[in-house]
């Protein structure tokens, strides 16, 4: 199973160039919205026309700009969920899941039946889209793409749609489904969540370009370009200038900070996840020390955020610490925070 | 008493209208909807419309000008089929048609351009074929759209009156529709009778416009997905 994608489209005020190959996946393609993943996963299809290049699935050649090839959609077996799922209103749900399916009526028939099982879906094969609840509408879809079998399943944000309680649970719905399917999948989202959680790759994309690709985890831990950070949560991102191989200042700040990775000559940002800050037992001992002048505190459901500021009209920095660790601290700043080395993230 | 038949005409004509526009305008739309040129969509749909308006006058006169007995079309008519189309039934129908025709055409683009465009794609990778997404997706979505353009069609081929005038003439019990028999009536000053045919077509109206808010009113019910 293998998709290879290298394509290039573009509009008026919009250009769309990637080029990536998945062996099974599910791939992730993380990027805020607007910045093409959608579009992406529309070429795929054939929903969308890319101006040139290539896409091959399992060998087939699904598009090709050189020898003319381009698929129609029908011919592609490519399962698309859509964002709204996009259920036809006018069918009952069993009509929806057997609505891909051309067969012989009988078989047609017991293949709708295991997918509605399959999907727990039982008891409202009589039912319309519009008196589902967002969950068993996503099944419903899920249940009518996985009965066509298609060769690649395309998600494209799957949970968006959905109230944020039904987002946890549907989640791990999806990656029991997505266990016994033995084709590719890619998952577009700009969750950070929903891609650390579902796929083992991760592909950044900004403005229509891919910025950095490889293995989640990896992606999240050093991120090298400033995209892969925002995209990855990183909340403080300081512009930065390379000083020495492992240390950089934070321009804005007047502050040098020591890196644990080499600093690249073209570094433009540092990246300081907001968890990572920690109160020093010995400042003295500290190689990146910040001395805090002020603090603003808001309280989320399960941590504490503070903004402090280093420098008078400087960018505020975020810290965000667990409730308790704020409360032994007597719910004021102390007088100096501390960031080891590894934590400091050199960018481009 | 009151003759009836300019009534039978009127509702035989605006039937008929309506079943022929239907055709015409769905597949006009469904056409233009699905042109790839933005230039070309605009000119079509311009030419489309222009019987909406024109002066009906002005429809009548391209309609002589192509039917008339000794014009190409009307000639060939004649020749191949023994009919004459001026001054027959079949001209009512012929001129209401071609004066309704844009507001079937309308509001079924209009409909068919709100159908939610991930219906018709998930419908494509699914296999569909275009003809079956047009009738088991677009159709069923959009019916209500549809449905309140061929009421305005029924309504306007009720009350046509300058093209079948040029076209159809105004022969009592064949081509003397409603609204001609009111002109007729006035005409000849009997106020009586023309107010008798101006309350039964006023009637007619009003029950085809309430149908159409009936129809408008499930769309927006549709839209809002509390019924299906």
């Amino acid at each position: 199973m293998s998709l290879q994608v290298d394509i290039r489209k573009s509009w008026k005020d919009f250009s769309l160039n990637v080029c990536f190959d998945l062996d099974k996946g599910p791939l992730g393609i993380l990027g805020a919205s607007g910045c093409g993943k959608s579009m992406t996963l529309k070429c795929i299809a054939g929903i969308l026309r890319p101006d040139e290049g290539k896409i091959i699935l399992n060998g087939r050649t699904l598009f090709d700009s050189e020898k003319k090839i381009d698929l129609k959609p029908q011919k592609r077996r490519v399962g698309y969920l859509f964002q709204d799922f996009a259920l036809f209103p006018n069918m009952t749900v069993a009509e929806n899941v057997g609505a891909g399916l051309i067969l012989p009526k009988k078989e047609k028939q017991e293949q709708v039946c295991r997918m509605i099982e399959k999907f727990h879906l039982t008891g409202l094969e009589k039912k319309y889209p519009s008196q589902l609840s967002g969950g068993q509408k996503q099944r419903t879809a899920l249940a009518r793409i996985m009965a066509y079998r298609p060769d690649v399943l395309l998600l494209d944000e799957p949970f968006s749609a959905l109230d944020a309680y039904l987002k946890e649970q549907l989640l791990l719905e999806l990656l029991e489904l997505l266990q016994d399917y033995s084709g590719d999948v890619i998952l577009v989202t700009h969750s950070r969540d929903e891609a650390y959680k579902i796929c083992p790759e991760l592909m950044v994309v900004k403005e229509g370009l891919q910025v950095e690709r490889g293995r989640t985890e990896a992606l999240f831990r050093n991120p090298a370009y400033l995209e892969t950070a925002r995209m990855t949560g990183c909340k403080n991102l300081l512009k930065a200038e390379k000083k020495g191989p492992h240390e950089l200042e934070l321009t804005g700040l007047g502050l040098r900070l020591m890196t644990e990775q080499p600093v690249p000559e073209d570094v433009q940002y540092a990246g300081i996840r907001a968890h990572y800050f920690y109160v020093p037992e010995e400042p003295e001992k500290e190689v990146n020390l910040f001395r805090p002048l002020d603090f603003q505190e808001t309280e989320a459901p399960f941590e504490i955020n503070v903004i402090f500021h280093t420098k008078e009209n400087s960018p505020g920095i975020w810290w965000k610490l667990e409730k308790e660790t704020w409360n032994r601290l007597g719910r004021s700043m102390p007088p100096f925070l501390a960031l080891s080395p590894g934590d400091v993230l050199p960018l481009r | 008493m009151i003759d009836w038949s300019p009534l039978v005409i009127s509702l035989k004509t605006a039937s008929l209208t309506m079943i022929f526009v239907f055709f015409l305008g769905l597949l006009a739309a469904q056409w233009v909807v699905n042109l790839k040129s933005e230039g070309l969509k605009i000119v079509l749909d311009g030419l489309l419309t222009l019987p909406l308006v024109l002066p009906p006058t002005v429809a009548g006169y391209f309609l002589l000008y192509l039917f008339g007995v000794k014009r190409p079309v009307g000639l060939f008519f004649l020749e191949y089929f023994g009919v004459k189309i001026p001054f027959s039934f079949g001209a009512t129908v012929l001129a209401a048609t071609v004066i309704a025709f844009p507001l079937m055409y309308r509001s079924a683009r209009g409909a068919l351009e709100q159908v939610d465009e991930n219906l018709i794609y998930a419908a494509r990778t699914l296999g569909f074929s275009e003809w079956k997404i047009f009738f088991r997706v677009a159709l069923p979505a959009c019916f209500p759209g549809i449905a309140g353009g061929a009421v305005l069609a029924f309504a306007r081929g009720l009350g046509e009156f300058g093209a079948t005038a040029m076209i159809a003439g105004n022969i009592m019990g064949k081509t003397r529709t409603l609204p001609l028999a009111v002109y007729s009536a006035v005409v000849a000053g009997d106020f009586e009778t023309a107010g008798k045919y101006v309350l039964v077509i006023v009637l007619v109206s009003f029950l085809a416009v309430v149908l159409l808010n009936y129809f408008a009113l499930r769309e927006k019910r549709n839209r809002k997905g509390k019924k299906s």
